[in-house]
């Protein structure tokens, strides 16, 4: 076996953050391929967190399908989680704290861990401690270094000085030796590069390729799932030169932003969809007065405030629409994690050789997990290319027009400090000069020309632009497309479906504004099948290719449960368009009881938990789900819930919680 | 000290003439703000104009200088981003009382308790002007304008003194009926290290029936011909901002040199961002990947 997938739930406090990142860490230190997804909850202490970590000799690019390990730091994490471990796995937990009340599923190993026992010679340890444990259990069963990962908490806790990290150790080393006694490893074969690969996220990443471009100004109002950029440009910004400004409101993050660039500064900012919300008016300004800037919006699950901690695609309208009136923009949705450093340093260039404003649309998945990327992509050594800068406006012939009316439609830049470059950057409609053409100057005639000198960029921006490319083989029965953060994750379908002697191609789109419209007409022309891929409910994405090229896709795989895409459940959902099977949206038996939880923790209390489901028919309302309330304990029974299949609604029969 | 050498009004001559209605209390501020900038010695180069959206805020077209007539109470925001990025840059914002103190009182106040080295004139005619006359954050109580047909219910905004509870550090009223003596606060304002407020008195001829010039010329009096005044004292001017009514105090309110925004930046040790290098070293950089391994 040279890819697995383990998971580690807990609550909110538990510390899992700390254990995965040092798995993930010693497995990235010894080479492997990486790929880590939180799946988190937006409260400090308490919410159910759920942390995937897939390693894989080969490069892996979603946190995968099938689940081979758990290590379960709460009941609930047992519970909910403990099912999900297939054939082959193993389940760790404090057995002092926890009991397997569920039953796992076939040939899976339950690790129940003595940890009282194995860290009495310690004296008191923190209850976080049995974390340590847990992993140094598990390092032994996924055949990883265990010095290795007795270097990465060296490292983490240097800080807190030699007892600790001892300490820290000495806690891995009994996990290590505990299992290393008494439970077969899991088969893992691999081979060690320990080629040092850097675990980074999509947010590190821009803000990476932001200051190798140049940006010197970062403005951004607190939001998740875009802080990490802010926190990292407020942690990195002395040394890389950069002005680090957190605002009042997004109206000030951008506007400011826009200020920046306009006095010859690479500036960028970041937020969230409602935050962009607010921008929307200043982003058609930039565009009008011609002010290169960088905006990253980051999605998560809409709308309004929505569901801030989850992922999703739905802003793809809103970034088109934002604001009024037509102007020139760009708008680009990176693909991976190792595509937002070029990305980020492609839209400085974009923003300055075209000055208009560049939106890169990415998405809590991307901005938010960690994975392994190759080192050699994040260099210094970057194209920066500023676009035409005038440095002596009075050399030309007669006076220097800051929009001048060009071929091109890209007006030389004066920034302000230079001679005889003066001039007015004005929202209102100018002309050549800046000079108003809103009150008592208009001219219809002016206002066309400028009006077309400024979407010219744009069709000249499009050249500049690498067209998408059907990856996979020509003659496909079937094509995916994606936008996006879903490269990966469709790749892998992909290779799923050809596994099951189903042939897909892939289409992946990354440059959503200007669009390439007559290439990806070509594309679309000669596929047999198409089904479009989105994280969102009504399928924005294939509406924007139907208005760009007139195609409709046949089919769509929407999701919007705040959850991002696995590949396995792309695979079968394509195989079931393919022969034709009818898609439900009845609520399943595992979203049921996910409902039963939602209902027993909001309602009831810690001593119960869902146990059998079952199915029943016509008593004059919708069929419903019927689930026993149980004894978290004896199993005992102590009421039921129905949950309707078709609507989900909750129907709570007498339970009785004393 | 650097001698300042004071440029000549012409200097600053605009591309075009104002659109405003003849009459109206800009003409002062423009006069003034290009007599300011003249006797601070700014070159045109080295002056940038930033406005938000209203009559007043057309004020940048007029003069000979950079500028961005930004969008409606934006005007602060986008001058903030031009002075981070480049210090060397004299930036004074101008626009009217329902661009600032209404739609972006927020990035007003902000600003403020920055203590960023900003002048900010602001036209306050009590009225929004270019909609046609409705009431503004600084219409008097009962005043009657197209909004407020049976009279203004809301309290006026005091911009003295919420420009002396935010963190000003230079505050100042001026009078479009006197531009020479408003030119000189100004100008103090755009010499002042931090941020600079200049509230004008600027008779909208149109839609202003109540605040007319005959009523200001009436009731105004020079804070520096109050012998017993101290700018110094903060106490003294939030009294003196609540004067109003038969007597209305202009001039400088307070003034007081605290530590602005640019002076704890360590990204400007450099010089302004503007003219650094773009790009980082490979050691750096390297050394910013390797904390991720």
């Amino acid at each position: 076996m040279t890819d697995i997938t383990m998971g580690i739930g807990g609550a909110a406090g538990d510390g899992l953050d700390k254990t995965g990142d040092t798995l993930a860490r010693t497995a990235a230190r010894l080479g492997l391929s990486v790929y880590a997804y939180n799946s988190y909850q937006s409260i400090i202490r308490g919410g159910h967190i759920w942390l995937r970590v897939r390693l894989g000799q080969d490069k892996v690019e979603s946190h995968g399908d099938h689940l081979r390990a758990l290590i379960a730091l709460n009941q609930d994490s047992i519970e909910r989680h403990a099912p999900e471990v297939g054939p082959g796995g193993v389940v760790l937990f404090n057995a002092d704290k926890l009991r397997l009340n569920i039953p796992l599923r076939d040939n899976v190993t339950p690790v129940p861990l003595p940890v009282a026992e194995l860290t009495k010679a310690f004296g008191r340890v923190q209850p976080i401690m049995q974390n340590t444990v847990a992993l140094g259990a598990l390092l032994f069963l996924l055949d990883l270094d265990f010095d290795v990962a007795a270097g990465v908490l060296a490292d983490t806790f240097a800080h807190k000085g030699k007892p600790t990290v001892d300490l820290n150790v000495g806690l891995l080393h009994v996990g290590y030796d505990y299992a290393r006694e008494r439970v077969p490893a899991l088969g893992c074969r691999w081979s060690f590069s320990r080629k040092r690969r850097p675990f980074i996220t999509g947010n590190e990443a821009f803000s990476l390729g932001a200051v190798a471009a140049g940006c010197k100004f970062y403005s951004a109002y607190p939001m998740t799932p875009a802080s990490a950029i802010l926190h990292w440009m407020a942690a990195h910004g002395e040394r890389c030169g950069v002005v680090v400004k957190q605002c009042e409101d997004e109206l000030a993050v951008v506007n400011m932003a826009i200020g920046a660039g306009f006095a010859g500064v690479r500036a960028m900012c970041g937020t969230s969809g409602g935050g962009f919300a607010l921008m929307t008016e200043a982003i058609g300004q930039a565009g009008m007065i011609e002010a290169p800037v960088v905006i990253v919006e980051v999605q998560r699950g809409g709308p309004s405030t929505g569901i801030p901690t989850k992922t999703e695609q739905a802003d793809l309208n809103q970034v088109f629409g934002a604001s009024q009136g037509d102007f020139p923009r760009i708008i680009i949705a990176p693909t991976q994690t190792a595509d937002c450093f070029p990305t980020a340093v492609e839209a400085f260039n974009l923003a300055e050789k075209y000055q208009l404003p560049v939106i890169i649309i990415s998405d809590l998945l991307l901005s938010e997990h960690p994975e392994t990327i190759e080192p050699e992509t994040l260099t210094a050594a970057v194209p920066i290319d500023r676009g035409q800068l005038v440095t002596d406006p009075g050399a030309g012939n007669g006076k220097y027009k800051r929009y001048a009316f060009t071929p091109s439609g890209i007006s030389p830049r004066a920034l302000p400090g230079t001679a005889d470059g003066l001039h007015v950057a004005a929202s209102d409609e100018h002309d050549e000069e800046g000079i108003l053409i809103s009150d008592m100057f208009t001219n219809p005639a002016v206002r066309r020309k400028i009006a077309e000198k400024r979407l010219r960029k744009v069709d000249l921006a499009l050249r500049d632009l690498p067209a998408p490319q059907l990856l996979g083989p020509a003659d496909a029965e079937v094509t995916l497309i994606g936008w996006g953060s879903t490269l990966g994750v469709i790749r892998e379908a992909v290779g799923q479906l050809a596994a099951a002697g189903i042939r897909a191609n892939h289409l992946q789109v990354k440059y959503l504004h200007p669009f390439h419209s007559r290439d990806v007409s070509e594309i679309l022309s000669r596929c047999k099948r198409t089904i479009c891929i989105e994280l969102n409910a009504t399928g924005q994405f294939a509406r924007h290719l139907r208005a760009e090229t007139g195609y409709s896709v046949h089919d769509r795989i929407l999701k919007y449960d705040g959850e991002p895409f696995e590949p396995g459940d792309i695979a079968e959902q394509v195989r079931a368009i393919l022969e034709g099977r009818p898609r439900s949206l009845d609520v399943t038996p595992a979203e049921a009881r996910e409902i039963a939880y939602h209902y027993i923790r909001t309602h009831l209390d810690e001593q119960v938990r869902p146990g059998r489901i079952e199915r029943v028919d016509g008593d004059g309302r919708e069929p419903v789900w019927r689930i026993e309330i149980v004894e978290r304990d004896s199993g005992e029974k102590r009421g039921e819930l129905s949950v309707g299949i078709s609507t989900g609604a909750t129907h709570a029969a007498a339970v009785d919680v004393s | 000290m650097a001698t300042v050498i004071e440029l000549p009004l012409e200097t600053y001559a605009g591309p075009v003439e104002p659109d405003w209605c003849p009459g109206c209390g800009d003409f002062g501020v423009l006069k003034a703000v290009k007599m300011a900038a003249g006797k601070a010695g700014v070159e045109p180069k080295d002056l940038v104009i930033v406005s938000g959206i209203g009559c007043s805020s057309n004020l940048p077209g007029y003069v000979h200088a950079y500028g961005v007539h930004s969008l409606h109470g934006r005007a602060v925001a986008v001058a903030s981003g031009i002075k981070l990025a480049n210090t060397d840059l004299s930036v004074v914002i101008t626009g009217g009382d329902g661009d600032g103190y209404g739609i972006g009182i927020g990035h007003f106040i902000h600003a403020m308790r920055r203590n960023l080295d900003l002048t900010y004139v602001v036209m306050d005619n009590q009225i929004y002007g270019l909609t046609t006359g409705q009431a503004s954050p600084t219409t008097m109580k009962e005043m009657r304008t197209k909004s407020t047909p049976r009279g203004n219910v809301e309290l006026p905004i005091n911009p003295i003194a919420l420009a002396l509870v935010s963190g000003a550090t230079y505050i100042a009223r001026g009078f479009s009926g006197d531009p020479n003596h408003m030119a000189d606060l100004i100008a103090g304002g755009i010499r002042h290290k931090g941020f600079a407020l200049i509230d004008v008195f600027s008779p909208c001829v149109t839609y202003n029936k109540l605040n007319t010039y005959p009523w200001f010329k009436q009731r105004v009096y020079k804070l520096e011909e109050d012998a017993g005044y101290s700018p110094a004292d903060v106490k003294a001017a939030l009294e003196k901002s609540f004067e109003w009514g038969d007597r209305i105090p202009i001039g400088l309110f307070y003034k007081d040199l605290q530590p602005t925004y640019e002076d704890s930046e360590p990204a400007f040790r450099l010089g302004p961002l503007a003219r650094q290098k773009l790009g980082l070293d490979e050691a750096l950089l390297k050394s910013l990947v390797e904390e991720l391994m």
